[in-house]
């Protein structure tokens, strides 16, 4: 009888859920879980990325029993997870420069594959290389590019706070456009971060025709370690594109709103949430409940001023198109299945030159 | 000599070292907070908690918790006006819990599987006597009997129940529940001993050597309205219509039936003698708006074909006709004659205009203060001006008088005489702090409207005593527990343990819930932000 029921008080929304079977429950939610970055990290309260690492990893180590080599390129997860000589993390980790996570990603994969046939091992371990989104859309893009093209078997996870948070919180081209940094301040005629600047790596990933592409937030649990283990039964390159809300960077109203702002980044269509194999869009996680945007930005510093009194409502206006033209060219609402040709946002911003 | 890698000095070691705890400035803490169906409840139950396990198909656990509260759940789940439910949180995102069939589903499941309270672990010798077996009285004998004491219960009717049984008509409660749930309570060891009409308190007290003593005789005298009658109309009261329809199964009377009144009372009436075959017209003073009965209760009685004369009062009778006076309401909402009259026909009249406390037994009780119809009692206590005399029920609320009501008043005062035995003064356990809609996370929950019980369908109920609601079938009862939002309480969703950047929250196991590590805590408040039922405060740290 209670299995006939499928309405389970909060149904998966949350990460656990007492009332629904055990199997259906993320890897979050189990009490041996791996905690792949554990306690004592130095991140700041209420960090995003912390959270999605270990999300990450966790669920890959789940996927592969265990089996798995991270590649960290510099940045505020190495920074925080590992001062010398004390490491969060609870699996074999390497520390790479700052842009070449990629191809030492790369190196290791061959290496391991190379040492289990000397050893005559029935499992070669598994390779994911990380960075955060400076170390991966500007300096790190080279070589990510190059680990696509050779199709190496790794998966590579940008966990994307959409600034340099590590050194200061400066501009980086996954920075949304009028968003305040330290290098793109609320000044002049178009305040913030430029608008019509920027790329889309998920969409450059998929151009590279790699088996498996996604996108996902910390606030949308199981859809992330689905990918994460969707991600692991590939071989060859993947890229995986997290969205971490930065509590400092973002300027968000408490430490306690980086889940919350994440949600509302997929909400509001900010930030499309969806998964491509072989540079197709296979599918996309909808929209629960939209939200307008000004709900998304009013929880952060960084566009208060586009909310103050002295707000252009104009800009306001933009960003809330920017989140419509998402929603329509990823189909994220209603049953509809999704578009086939999607195009990056600065497409629609450069065409919409006002 | 070091044997280590090239510029390497130190051995690896881990950030357990590192307790980030010392950074905190909030500390999370787990709060307990009182669900809104909770604090509604005038029978006290502990509403969030039985629907907890009702959720997980434990029925018979979810049983004992609703017990631990009220003996009546397979009554309650079909008489009491749960306003609960009105002010339930989930109402404020789709439609609230059906709490009322889940009850009732809980209390037909104990019935059916013949569970049974347990009896006392042993006695404590002390003597208490109940008068009146009403909800009141048998809700306060339940509850002694559970502290050990032993209780005798004297009742004035033939059979035990009270309004229960005499008031609330059949179609309402079957007679067969009403008997299953009190025999459970005799079961414990509590005697009952009907026909036995108490004249002298005092001299029972004494005769039997009670320690304490309740009295329960509740308010069983129809209130009289002066009507000048012309010539032989029929006017009865309310509560005799319902005795001897209980009693005999029947009544004589008229087919064209004036119900005069617009509280709960009235509608049975009302609905009752539609099952009877006559055609009653409900007659009263004010609109609908301001009526005191149940909204569902008229809703239903409208649905069987029952007229209501709205804004009129009776200002005379002769033999086929009453003479009404049309009203209108004053700007404060009270009725006002207009001078306008009508003929209304009608063979009968039946008063429901409220109900009183026998006095004629209250009198005798010295130094016994009785106020406005009620016996006056200390809230706190339920004690009245009378040492060691107690009261609970309608005899002692003058104002609302419902079963549900009755059942609370009775466990109180049983805990209060439980103190009184002991020589201690009672206090009520103080209330934890409201779980107020906008300290929860609404995104969280799935959306599910409210499964609406099935009706007898019209033509069969207007001429039959038949249960007019059917009970919810295990599905249905399972799917509206699940519909509970555990308002300030755990439901163990793992949200808190899951959404931790720090990794600083244990989870204890199913049924455990969790605990905070406070040595990494940063205290970001994440948790508290993203649980979805508002368990979790952030307290400022004593720095």
């Amino acid at each position: 009888m209670l299995d006939k029921i499928n309405f389970y008080q909060t149904g998966s929304n949350t990460v656990g859920n007492r009332l629904i079977n055990p199997s259906m429950r993320t890897e979050q939610a189990s009490v041996d879980r791996p905690n792949s970055l554990t306690c004592g990290h130095r991140a700041c309260q209420g960090c995003g990325e912390a959270l999605g690492a270990r999300y990450a990893i966790d669920a890959a180590m789940k996927a592969t029993s265990g089996q798995i080599m991270v590649v960290n390129a510099t940045g505020c997860l190495e920074v925080f997870s590992t001062p010398y000589p004390e490491s969060a993390w609870r699996l074999p980790w390497i520390h790479s420069l700052f842009g070449n996570t990629a191809a030492v990603g790369s190196g290791l994969a061959a290496a391991a594959k190379v040492r289990a046939e000397l050893n005559g091992d029935s499992v070669t371990p598994r390779i994911i290389a990380q960075g955060g989104d400076g170390g991966t859309t500007d300096i790190g893009m080279g070589c990510l590019s190059g680990m696509f093209d050779r199709n190496d078997d790794v998966l590579y996870i940008c966990y994307d706070n959409e600034a340099y948070m590590n050194t200061g919180v400066q501009r980086s081209s996954a920075t949304p456009p009028a968003a305040r940094t330290a290098t793109t301040m609320p000044v002049g005629e178009e305040p913030g971060s430029d608008w019509g600047k920027g790329k889309d790596v998920p969409l450059i990933a998929m151009a590279h025709g790699i088996p498996y592409v996604a996108t996902a937030t910390i606030a949308d649990l199981r859809d992330l370690e689905t990918k994460v283990a969707k991600a692991m039964s590939f071989h060859g390159a993947r890229y995986i594109s997290i969205l971490v809300p930065c509590p400092l960077g973002w300027g968000l109203k408490s430490s306690a709103l980086t889940v919350t702002a994440a949600r509302l980044a997929m909400e509001t269509g900010f930030y499309p949430v969806y998964e491509a194999e072989y540079g197709q869009i296979t599918s996309v996680r909808k929209i629960r409940q939209k939200q307008p945007v000004i709900n998304y930005l009013q929880i952060q510093r960084r566009y208060a001023h586009l909310t103050g009194k002295k707000a252009d409502p104009n800009v306001l206006a933009r960003l809330q198109a920017m989140c419509d033209a998402n929603i329509e060219h990823f189909g994220l609402l209603g049953d509809e299945a999704p578009q086939l040709n999607p195009a990056a946002i600065q497409a629609y911003e450069r065409s919409k030159k006002v | 000599m070091m044997n280590k890698a090239f510029a390497v000095t130190l051995d690896p070691a881990t950030s357990l070292e590192n307790h980030t705890g010392s950074w905190r400035t909030l500390r999370p803490e787990n709060v307990f907070k009182l669900p809104p169906c909770n604090k509604q409840c005038p029978a006290g139950e502990n509403i969030q908690q039985w629907l907890y396990y009702a959720a997980e198909g434990n029925y018979e656990m979810a049983w004992r918790f609703l017990t631990e509260n009220n003996p009546f759940p397979a009554c309650m789940g079909r008489v009491c006006y749960h306003t609960c439910e009105g002010k339930c949180n989930r109402g404020f995102l789709d439609e609230a819990v059906g709490i009322n069939s889940v009850e009732r589903f809980l209390g037909d499941y104990a019935i059916e599987h013949k569970l049974s309270f347990k009896r006392p672990a042993k006695d404590t010798g002390k003597k208490v006597l109940i008068i009146g077996a009403g909800p009141g009285g048998l809700s306060a004998a339940y509850h002694l009997r559970r502290f050990g004491h032993s209780v005798h219960v004297l009742e004035a009717g033939a059979e035990p129940g009270g309004m229960m049984r005499y008031g609330i008509p059949v179609y309402r409660l079957p007679r067969n529940i009403l008997d299953a749930e009190i025999a459970r309570i005799t079961d414990m060891g509590v005697t009952i001993e009907c026909n036995h009409k108490v004249e002298d308190i005092e001299a029972e007290k004494k005769k039997g050597g009670y320690d304490a003593v309740i009295i329960t005789t509740g308010a069983g005298i129809s209130s009289n309205v002066d009507i000048p009658e012309g010539d032989t109309n029929h006017i009865l009261n309310a509560l005799n219509v319902l005795g001897e329809i209980e009693t005999k199964g029947n009544i004589e009377i008229a087919r064209r039936v004036a119900v005069y009144g617009g509280g709960n009372t009235a509608v049975d009436v009302a609905r009752s003698l539609r099952r009877l075959g006559a055609e009653p017209i409900i007659v009263y003073r004010r609109n609908r708006d301001k009526m005191p009965a149940n909204e569902e209760e008229m809703d239903a009685a409208i649905a069987e074909g029952i007229q209501v004369k709205w804004l009129s009062t009776i200002t005379g009778a002769t033999k086929e006709s009453l003479k009404i006076e049309k009203m209108k309401l004053d700007e404060s909402g009270y009725p006002q004659p207009t001078g306008e009259y009508e003929e209304l026909p009608a063979d009968a009249v039946v008063l429901a205009i409220g109900q009183n406390v026998d006095k004629s037994i209250l009198d005798k009780l010295q130094g016994l203060k009785v106020e406005r119809d009620a016996i006056v009692i200390d809230p706190e206590t339920n004690e009245t001006s009378v040492p060691g005399v107690f009261a609970a029920g309608d005899v002692a609320s003058a104002k609302d008088r419902t079963v549900t009501l009755a059942i609370g008043m009775g466990k109180n005062t049983a805990r209060s005489i439980h103190a009184y035995l002991r020589g201690v003064k009672y206090k009520k356990q103080p209330k934890n702090e409201d779980a107020r809609f906008e300290d929860m996370h609404p995104w969280y929950y799935t959306d599910a409207p409210k499964t609406v019980r099935p009706e007898l369908e019209l033509a069969r109920r207007t001429n039959t005593f038949d249960e007019v609601q059917y009970g919810l079938t295990e599905e249905n009862a399972i799917y509206e527990a699940r519909r509970c939002l555990s308002c300030g309480n755990c439901m163990e969703c793992d949200n808190c343990y899951g959404v931790c950047p720090d990794n600083a929250i244990r989870k204890l196991g199913a049924g455990k819930g969790y605990e905070f590590n406070y040595d990494y805590c940063k205290g970001c408040g994440v948790c508290a932000q993203e649980c979805p039922c508002g368990h979790i405060h952030m307290v400022p740290e004593k720095i």
